[in-house]
Order: C-alpha cells, then structure tokens, then sequence
C-alpha cells in the first residue's frame, strides 16, 4: 500500500469510528431534554431519574465525541495537505463557523447543564441542554455544507493562477442541493440512533427487571419506539429525495449503488445481485422492475444511467482514467444501510406490538433484539456514510480534484504508518472501555433521587462531580 | 486595516484563548500528579475545571478552523509539516479527555491510577509541544519553494525551540497553580501557592531568557515593548502570589500567556511561517490567504457571534465562581 491508499485508510477509520458516536450525541440530547422538560412540566419524578439515567448515558458517549473529534479537523491539514489548499477558501469556512457557533455552544452549555443542577433555577437549566442539543444540530448543517461541496461543488470559480477553487457564493454553498437532502436524512438519522437506544435500554429493563422501575422505563420505550419509527419514516421520505439529487448530480454513484451497468429506461431496483469480485460482471440478480427508475427520477419510466456509459462521457470530459468507484463497496454499503435502518424499524414495530397494554414480553428473542437494537440505526449511519464517500471516488471534489490529487505531498510513509498504528490501536482501547463503561451504566438502572443541598450550606456536596 | 491583517489578529486572539484558558487546564493536569496528596484531592482538582475544560478547548478547534478559513495555506504547510508533534498532541488531548471524563466512573484505585496516568501525560505533552511549535513558526522551519516543510520532527527540537517549550509548560504549571488557589478552599490552597511560588521562580527565568531571545533577534522597539510586558505582567503576578492576592495573581499569569502570543504573533507578522531555507519562501498573511470575499463573510460572522461566545462563556465561569474543597466531593 503507498501513501494514498493509507491516508485514505486512516481519515476512513477515524471518520468512521468518530462518526459511530456522533448521531447518538445528537439525536439522544435532545431526547434527555424532552425527557427533562417531561418531568419540568409534571414533576413526575420517574421523568427525572430517567434524564439523569438517559444523561450519564449521554455524556459518556459524547466523551467519545469530542475525543476523536479534534483528529477530524487537524487531519485535513496533516494528510491532505493539497486538498486543504485546493479548497481551503470554501471548504475552512463552514468548519470555522461550526467551531464558533456550535462547538462553542454545546460545550459551555453542556459544561452548564452538567454541573449545574444545583447552580442554575431548574428552568434556566433545562435552557442550558435545549442549548447544548440546538448547537449539535448547528454543528450538523455546517459539516454537512462542506461535505456537500465535495459532493456537489458549487459558489466557487477556479483561479488558475493559484490553482485552488474560490468562493463566490457563500448562500449557495449553504443552500447546496446536496445539503438540502442530506441535512433532514442526517438528522432523521440520528433520531433513529437515539431512539432505538432508549427503546433497546428501556425494553431490555423492562424484560430483564420488570419488577425494578418498570413504570418508568414503559413510557421511556414508547418514547424511544416512537422516535425510532417516525425518523425512520423521516429518513425514508428524504433518503428518497436525496436518491433523486444524486441521481441529477453524482449519477455514477447512483449507478454505482445498483450496480447498473447499462444505461436502462426503465431501471429495475436490484435487490440482491451476486457479482463477481472485481465488481465488472454480475453471476445472479433479484430485482424489482422500474423501481429504480421511479427512486432516481420520480417516475417509473424514467431513464437511469449506467456505469459503463458514465465511464466513456467522464473519459471525454475529464480525460483518461477510472471514473468508477468500488463497486461492490458502493453497492453492498447502500443495501446495508437500508437493511439494518429497515430492520431497526421492523423491531420497533414488533416491540411496541408485544408490550401493548402494558404486557411484559419474555421471548429471549425479543430479549436478544432489545440488545442489537441501538447497533442497527448506528451500523446504518456508517454504512450510508460509507457509501456516501466511496461512491464520490475517485474524486475528493467531484469533478474538481481526483483523491490522489489532495493527499499531504510532504508525509512519509514512517509518519502515515506510524499514525494509522496509532489511531487505530488508540480508538480500539477507547471502543473497549466505552463499551464496558456504557454496559455498566446500564445495568446499573436508575439512580435513586437525592434530596436537594440546602443552598444556604456552604459545605455541602456538589451535587455533580468528576 | 487590511483583511488579511485583521484576520492575522484575529487568529492570535484565538490562540491567547485557547492558551491562556487549556494552559491552566493543562497546569491542573499537571498537579493532579505533584500536588494532590489523595483521591479526594485529585477530585477537587479535576473539579475546578469540570464544568469549563471542554469549552476551553473548543479554542483550539476554532482557531484551528479560523486559520483553514483565513489562511488555508499557512493551516496546509503547518499541520501537514508539524506531523508526529500534532499526533502526540492529538493522542494526548484524546487520552486526557477519557481521562477527565471517565476516571469518576469507575471506583477501583488501579483504574483511577490509569486515568491520572492518562491526564498528567495529556497535560504535559500539549503545554510542551505546544510551545515547541510556537516558537519554531517564528524561528523558521526548513519550507521550500511550493511551500512543503521538508524538515524532519528533530529539527523542531533546535535549542529556541526547547525552550519556548520549555516556557509553556513551566508557565502553564504555574498558572494552574494560581487557578488552583483561586478556586479551591483548604489546605489544597496554600499548597498550590506555594508550589507556584517554588515553581515560578524556574518558569520566571525561562520565561525571561526565551523573551530576551525572541526580542533580540527580532530588534523592533515593539517587540521588545511587549517582551517587556510580559515579564512585568508576569513579576506582578508573582508579587500578588507572595501577598496571597489569588485574584491577580491569576491575573497575573493570565495576561503574561496572552502577551507572551502577543510577542510572538508581533515577532512573526507580516510572515505567517517563517522558511529558514529562504525569506522568499515565507509564507506570508498575503500569499497564504483566502480571497476578500471569503475573509469578509467571515469577519461579519466573526464580529457578530465572538461577543455572544465570550458572554456566555464568561457567565458558565460566574456560575461556577464557587471555590470547592474536599467537603464538597460526594462520597
């Protein structure tokens, strides 16, 4: 392997990993806060002990977050070094606004909200976690903007002269077509994490505990089911919307993601198609005809390109070379993606069936599900993304600027083989304790209340402490 | 002013912050291994940065995404160049985050033990590191003509170099000792003034020697106009410590940091990255700059939203003003 393919190996790991926690952090502190404001407006006191249950979960998964976090924008720099310069003057600014605006804002009010329980009136902060979950959010749409003009490059002019893409129109970067799709499928899809995470927790307690709290963790499973299906409802209309955009922008990718290799109007959605390795020849295929086609264009005779017919036009535009991305990456990551998304859904439907009326369900299997659940919308995110980024190759900016064109120039193969051991055994020890933290958490239930420190008393505790 | 000019200000403002505020982080991760006597008092430590550390770093990244924005080539040439001390800082600010976050979560001493581990090797490291880089921008790094640093991690390792690191983590040590006595109730307190008092004398000289070794080869009156302020700054914080004055002795310390980037910045500027190879290679805040238009967008959002940032950064500081001591720790 050279330089390129293990730099290219490296910001795939650290990407991947970083992003396994992400939509967790975004989609579960704005379910703590719905739970906070719950018992806010009740008082029912199973709301509160469920935040501070659901909260701790949270912070120990946003730990992670933040972690790995400050690798993603340094290795921009350290890796790919030419593709920082090529786009720098559009690409830096959504990451420094994203800083500012949202980093800044989910720290301090996260810092707030954690050690403020005793500090801060109760509706000043419940204030701080709304503010905290709003700036995950923020941070989302700013990443997604300069993920989006790699995917779709637009607002810029190519100066030639210092051969880098500027910026003209910074409202149309961040009103990217791309962006526009991809945002409310990103969101939906951390919904999806967040839900299936408190429904797996809830559920998983109501089964294995029923006799411990099982009034609290009933709404809190309705509360997760619920979220989990009308996301996943979410993530579909816009999966279908984005479908369609790529289809118009990057329709190699959509070719790529069906493993269509002749252009074909109309175009059959394939369901299962065997192919051989290299990814040129297909050996069986189950598909369902016209679906694609209606999924790429809105209608069902519509015309769907393929990949050998994308590869000979990019060879007389962008001349000579693969223009093809890793098929069986592309195609296998897409189906993966709709697959565990589907099957998380499904569960939550079964779950919420066999727990109506407030039974108890004690199928092992439902037991088991109860478990997989929260992994299902989380390997789905990952896939997608994998997706995403494999079918753009071989571009970093489609159209614009080829992967091997951006990678560092100066990194020698001791400091990329150095650094990808690195992170990689690095995140490997982290995923361990991570997972054993978040498992022991989790059996450990709900925290009993304290009763409140007398304000007047100086030496009494904190009432949150590292 | 030109653009170019404000955002070079701009970033050094950012980098005072993020130094000024991790440096004290980074000085209590430091005491957790030399001043802390028990579990309970490494919590006490670990607490009075608690609730900030966090957006105490989010500094880092946004100078970090400022100086992409502003000056991508400077952000390319520097990050790229700066390779195996960047992955050090990384894998220690990743190892002190698990650190801080995790160590309470788990009872058992030896799994504590690691965590402390993790959190001194993750101060130690960025205080240094950072002040090796610092300096070497100034001093200038082997950069060519297309702007690649074609120099190795040792070169870093030149005498200015060693003690401009040498500076950040001394100084940093000190400051967290002063942030330590502001904030803590107890015998914890006087034992943190008095170790920032030991502990100043040595980051006092260094501080002196490596200012009169940047104003020296500098030569400009307001470079050394500043090196002056900052070792006056420094001084008055020290006399502050002696009469127990936490306050300013804070002070004290803090505004030295961010003169010390002051110093630096001005000794730097116009070039962004100095090339020891030839001036002509020197990146500088023109050549290595976004366009207007770029740098405009980015200035209105700039000007709007830092006064919000600083507000209510300023006011989770007010929140937590109240010193802790070992009484306040839950069981």
């Amino acid at each position: 392997m050279d330089i390129l393919e293990l730099s290219r190996w490296q910001f795939g790991i650290t990407t991947v990993y970083h992003f396994f926690f992400v939509p967790l952090t975004i989609g579960l502190s704005v379910l703590v806060a719905v739970m906070q404001t719950k018992w806010h407006r009740s008082g029912d006191e199973r709301w509160l002990r469920l935040t501070k249950f659901f909260g701790k979960l949270f912070l120990i998964n946003f730990a992670m977050g933040i972690a790995t976090g400050i690798v993603q924008e340094f290795q921009f720099g350290m890796n790919w070094s030419d593709y920082s310069r090529f786009v720098g003057d559009i690409f830096g600014a959504p990451l420094a606004i994203e800083g500012l605006l949202a980093f800044f804002l989910e720290s301090t009010f996260l810092g707030l909200w954690i050690f403020g329980w005793d500090r801060l009136k109760p509706g000043l902060h419940l204030a701080c976690i709304w503010i905290a979950a709003a700036g995950t959010v923020f941070s989302a749409y700013f990443i997604l903007a300069a993920n989006s003009f790699m995917q779709n490059p637009v607002g810029y002019t190519l100066n030639a002269e210092r051969g880098r893409a500027e910026l003209t129109d910074f409202g149309a970067v961040l009103t990217n077509k791309v962006l526009m799709a991809t945002f409310p499928h990103q969101i939906f899809g951390c919904f999806m994490v967040a839900g299936a995470f408190v429904a797996g927790v809830a559920l998983w307690h109501i089964m294995r505990r029923p006799d411990r709290d099982a009034d609290a963790f009933r709404p809190a499973f309705r509360l997760g089911a619920v979220v989990l299906l009308a996301a996943g409802l979410g993530t579909m209309i816009s999966g279908d919307f984005q479908g369609k955009v790529m289809t118009e922008v990057q329709p190699m990718k959509m070719a790529a993601a069906e493993a269509l290799y002749e252009d074909a109007k109309p175009a059959p959605f394939s369901i299962l198609t065997v192919g051989t390795l290299d990814g040129s020849k297909e050996v069986y295929k189950l598909e369902v005809p016209k679906l694609l086609s209606f999924l790429g264009t809105g209608s069902f005779d519509g015309e769907v390109r393929g990949i050998d017919s994308l590869q000979a036009e990019y060879q007389k535009t962008y001349g000579p070379g693969d223009y093809r991305p890793n098929i069986p990456v592309t195609y296998w990551t897409f189906r993966l993606m709709i697959t565990t998304g589907g099957l998380a859904m499904l569960a939550a439907l079964v779950m919420l069936w066999s727990t109506r009326g407030g039974r108890t369900p004690t199928s092992r299997w439902l037991l088991r599900s109860a478990i997989v659940l929260p992994l299902l919308p989380m390997v789905a995110n990952s896939f997608g993304w994998i997706f995403t980024e494999m079918g753009r190759q071989p571009w970093v900016v489609f159209g614009l600027m080829p992967t091997s064109a951006g990678v560092s120039p100066g990194t020698t193969m001791t400091e990329i083989v150095l650094s990808l051991a690195t992170f990689t055994a690095l995140y490997g020890v982290l995923a361990v304790i991570e997972v054993r933290l978040l498992l022991r958490y989790v059996q450990a239930g709900l925290p009993q209340l304290e009763a409140p420190a007398d304000p007047d008393d100086a030496d009494a505790p904190l009432a949150f402490a590292y | 002013m030109e653009l170019t000019t404000f955002w070079f200000i701009l970033i050094a403002v950012l980098w005072i912050g993020y130094l000024v505020l991790e440096g004290f982080d980074f000085g209590v991760g430091m005491l957790m291994a030399v001043l802390a006597q028990d579990d309970k008092e490494r919590r006490v430590l670990l607490n009075t940065i608690g609730p900030v550390w966090d957006a105490n770093e989010v500094w880092l990244l946004v100078a970090g995404g400022a100086t992409f924005a502003a000056f991508p080539e400077w952000y390319a040439t520097m990050f790229s160049g700066f390779y195996i001390p960047l992955l050090l800082i990384l894998v220690a600010l990743i190892v002190r985050i698990i650190g801080i976050e995790f160590r309470s979560k788990r009872p058992e001493a030896s799994w504590r033990r690691n965590c402390d581990l993790a959190i001194v090797f993750g101060s130690v490291v960025p205080a240094l590191l950072w002040g090796v880089a610092l300096a070497n921008i100034v001093r200038g790094v082997p950069i060519d003509s297309d702007a690649e640093y074609v120099g190795g991690f040792f070169d870093l390792l030149n005498p200015y170099g060693l003690l401009g690191g040498l500076v950040t983590l001394t100084l940093f040590l000190v400051h967290g000792t002063f942030f330590v006595a502001l904030k803590t109730v107890g015998d914890i307190r006087e034992r943190a003034i008095s170790l920032g008092l030991r502990a100043g004398i040595i980051a006092g000289g260094l501080l002196t020697a490596f200012v009169l070794w940047t104003a020296g080869r500098d030569g400009s009156v307001a470079v050394w106009a500043v090196g002056a302020a900052v070792i006056g700054t420094y001084v008055a914080g020290m006399l502050n410590a002696v009469g127990r004055r936490d306050g300013w002795a804070f002070t004290g310390t803090a505004v030295s940091i961010g003169l010390l980037v002051v110093l630096l910045f001005a000794a730097l500027f116009p070039d962004v990255m100095v090339s020891s190879l030839d001036p002509a290679w020197s990146l500088t805040t023109t050549n290595a700059s976004s366009t207007a238009y770029t740098l405009t967008i980015m200035s209105w959002v700039a000007v709007a939203f830092t006064p919000i940032v600083l507000l209510y950064q300023g006011w989770s500081y007010w929140v937590f003003r109240r010193r802790i001591g070992v009484q306040h720790i839950p069981g």
